[in-house]
């Protein structure tokens, strides 16, 4: 029996002496820190009739009910631009990834569309785990990606074009707008992650200088559903209005208590940013009706461009579709990125970050204009009610589009806000 | 006893079973594959080697171990630590506040990041604090005999746990978790070399770890673990507690979890609590189970079978793909109830059946 041991032993020894080797082989092997890393070869090739773009969404998990109306979107915009004869004449050839609500995936399927499709850019990405999975990807690779999602701000990469609002154009309009209508105090409610985070952090030191009390400030795990507690403080606190910046299901837990307990608009309105024409539905119109949120585009946008968008968006994908701003955002980001190429003449990463500043377009929600400094666009910011129909319409909107400021350096109440690298 | 299985137990056949799977690993996957798909790979290889800890806890062991995922998860963020220590060091000097926790608005380093700064320190506490969590977590628990349903309840409630625990620290990240690494020990992480690099460590810690694996298999404490999971009250009449030798296998799964968290990181560049809940427990159990949890390769068939179907199954249809995978889960459960890894023996009985068929007929 003992004789039995003897070789797996050794076969111990011998996978030791492969760690070993492969230990001091690693010793000799590439870039030490600070050494120039060439960066990657792009492989995008240019020379046929089609060029090939990814895009990127969550299509399974807890996400693909938000993003798969993104993915719609894009779809839209590139028929639309390959019926029209493409980009620089080129059809655009769109390749499908599911990001499957996983930080991890999305990073993994960005390499690969970069590194085993060869397209030229990317559009996706929701939340802002997936996009700070990304990012790194899109650095190391030298590639792009058209992110459609109002955020969080304080970031700024080369590598990606940031078509949704920053807090500038969303979250600092919604105060103005608070502090407009006469609320002299506030109660702070989101979900435990980083954008109600930083957002509330804006919130607190604008309410600071602006002479607004903030009277309670509660976060609750993403997707988590009882509010009772909540609720019952928010209605103790008396606060003239609550900030809402809950994500995802959440929200249909929250307004249904908020309801239950007998709050309604009038007495204490809602302010949301994170309710589209696409959340109205789930959380029950009876639930919500007559409260406000805070964003750029609305279904109900009354402009030319905008009956197109959504007539074109219900041909396509059904009457009882709605259009929202995730949504709008995706399908300008396409757009934005033809005509940069088209003013670049070029399909490479170098040219089209050098000509993206001052490229613009007609989108539903007005005229967009890239920041070629942060990769930002410029956009109107709008506050809606929602209405019985489910829909919202806009009871206030900027003097013309916001010029974006990621890191709100033009604010003094900020300063101590940020820290810009 | 077939001569394939014979020759793969004795001593010639099992050197040149790991020649082969080194020649394999180190020759012609690095030559068949592409960078990327390499660095896939090697993510593919860390699931394998945690599947070899839940190969010995519960195949060999019995304990349905659903909560691998917090093992996984320790490593994975001490390493994280580390890089993001050794890259905030490189930018800004000694004692520099990493990047993502500039954004969240921490502006002085907490006190337990300071020692992470040192690699010597934060590889030996991916090796020991993982395991030292499990043999006293095993300890509570296998003493007060707890088994079955209850554990593995007991297991994903901490995985569950662990997650949400995760998602409140802001200092570790919160939701988002850590992300973007440049400096692995020193070594720029993206160059097509150190990539390579990463990949065979891995490779070789896999090789070692299923070595180690088969050792245990093979030793008086393989045969002991495996009576306790057939029969642990007569081990207890023979004299021997049995929770100790439930402990050493959940503790030697806990730390093969744990290396391969460590080195999950700088290979995908991202661990956030999505990468270590109950979901992806579970998605480590599921990869045990198709290759077959008893044999000893059956566990890393498995984790790499599952892990390159979903990739390629999303790949092809990203739209539909969870559903493909769904059905080949039933599929490999209904049908092969022992794994992938027991096609063999199957089929060996399937071809006796015919031959006991034959004799009858022209007997």
């Amino acid at each position: 029996m003992q004789n039995r041991f003897k070789p797996t032993s050794r076969a111990l020894a011998a996978s030791a002496a492969i760690l070993i080797a492969a230990g001091s082989a690693a010793a000799c092997g590439g870039a030490r820190a600070g050494d120039e890393t060439a960066a990657a070869e792009s492989c995008v090739d240019t020379s046929g009739d089609t060029i090939k773009v990814g895009a990127l969404n969550s299509l399974s998990g807890t996400m693909a009910i938000s993003e798969t109306t993104v993915n719609d979107a894009i779809h839209l915009a590139v028929d639309e631009i390959n019926a029209a004869g493409g980009v620089m004449d080129k059809q655009i050839e769109l390749v499908d990834e599911d990001g499957a609500s996983e930080p991890t995936v999305f990073a993994e399927k960005a390499e690969k569309l970069i590194r085993e499709d060869c397209v030229a850019s990317v559009f996706g990405g929701w939340t802002s785990a997936s996009r700070k999975a990304m990012l790194p990807v899109f650095e190391d690779n030298d590639s792009l990606l058209y992110y459609p999602v109002q955020y969080e701000g304080l970031e700024a990469s080369e590598n990606i074009f940031y078509t949704g609002a920053t807090t500038n154009q969303q979250i600092i309009p919604a105060l103005d707008y608070l502090a407009e209508t006469g609320v002299k105090s506030i109660y702070l409610v989101g979900s435990d992650y980083v954008f109600p985070r930083t957002a509330n952090a804006i919130i607190n030191a604008y309410a600071a200088a602006h002479d607004i009390e903030v009277l309670g400030e509660d976060y609750v795990q993403l997707g988590g559903v009882d509010f009772s507690t909540i609720v019952q403080q928010v209605n103790a606190s008396g606060a003239d209005a609550v900030f809402n910046t809950l994500n995802g299901d959440s929200n249909v837990a929250f307004f249904r208590e908020y309801s239950n307990v007998g709050l309604t608009a009038e007495e204490m309105p809602v302010m949301s940013v994170s309710i589209a024409e696409e959340e109205v539905g789930g959380i029950g119109v009876e639930n919500i009706e007559g409260q406000l949120a805070a964003w750029n585009y609305y279904q109900t946008v009354e402009s030319d461009v905008n009956s197109t968008f959504v007539e074109a968006f219900k041909a396509a994908y059904g009457a009882d579709r709605v259009t929202s701003d995730p949504m709008e955002a995706a399908y300008n980001s396409v757009y934005l990125w033809a005509a940069t190429v088209e003013k670049a003449e070029s399909f490479a990463v170098a040219d089209i970050q050098a000509n993206a500043d001052g490229v613009s377009f007609e989108s539903p929600e007005g005229t967009v204009v890239i920041d070629g400094d942060n990769h930002h666009v410029a956009k109107t910011a709008r506050i809606g009610e929602i209405q019985s129909d489910g829909l919202l319409y806009t009871v206030w909107e900027s003097e013309g589009p916001i010029e974006p400021d990621p890191f709100l350096e033009g604010y003094d109440w900020a300063a101590d806000l940020t820290v810009t690298e | 006893m077939s001569a394939v299985s014979k020759f793969f137990q004795s001593k010639f056949g099992i050197w040149s079973g790991f020649a082969g799977a080194a020649v394999a690993l180190f020759g012609i996957m690095p030559l068949l594959l592409s960078g990327f798909r390499l660095g896939l790979f090697a993510q593919f290889l860390c699931y394998a080697i945690v599947a070899v800890g839940i190969g010995l806890a519960w195949g060999r062991g019995g304990m349905l171990t659903l909560g691998q995922g917090v093992y996984f998860g320790m490593g994975a963020y001490l390493m994280a630590m580390h890089l993001k220590m050794a890259d905030a060091e490189f930018r800004n000097g000694p004692g520099a506040v990493p990047d993502f926790m500039e954004l969240a608005g921490i502006r002085s380093l907490p006190a337990y990041w300071a020692p992470f700064a040192s690699p010597v320190f934060t590889i030996a506490a991916i090796l020991i604090l993982p395991t030292a969590f499990a043999v006293l977590l095993g300890l509570a628990v296998f003493k007060r005999r707890v088994k079955g349903a209850y554990f593995a309840i007991l297991s994903q409630a901490l995985a569950g746990a662990f997650a949400i625990l995760l998602i409140g620290q802001q200092s570790l990240g919160g939701f988002n978790g850590i992300s973007r690494f440049q400096y692995f020990f020193g070594y720029t992480i993206n160059d097509p070399v150190n990539q390579q690099m990463l990949y065979f460590i891995v490779a070789a810690v896999l090789l070692a770890v299923v070595a180690l694996s088969l050792q245990l298999r093979r030793s008086r404490y393989g045969e002991l673990l495996v009576a306790v999971r057939d029969s642990e009250e007569r081990v207890r009449f023979l004299g021997y507690d049995s929770a100790n030798i439930k402990v050493v296998a959940y503790a030697v799964a806990a730390l093969l979890a744990s290396i391969a968290g460590a080195l999950f990181v700088p290979v995908v560049g991202i661990i956030s609590p999505a990468s270590i809940g109950i979901v992806p427990s579970i998605m480590f159990i599921l990869g045990v189970a198709i290759g077959g949890r008893a044999s000893l390769l059956g566990p890393v068939i498995g984790a790499l079978a599952v892990a390159w179907a979903q990739t390629t199954l999303s790949e092809q249809f990203p739209s539909a793909w969870t559903y493909a995978q769904g059905l080949l889960f039933i599929v490999v459960i209904a049908l092969l109830p022992g794994g992938i890894a027991s096609i063999p023996a199957l089929a060996k009985r399937f071809r006796f059946k015919n031959n006991a068929e034959a004799v009858e007929a022209t007997a």
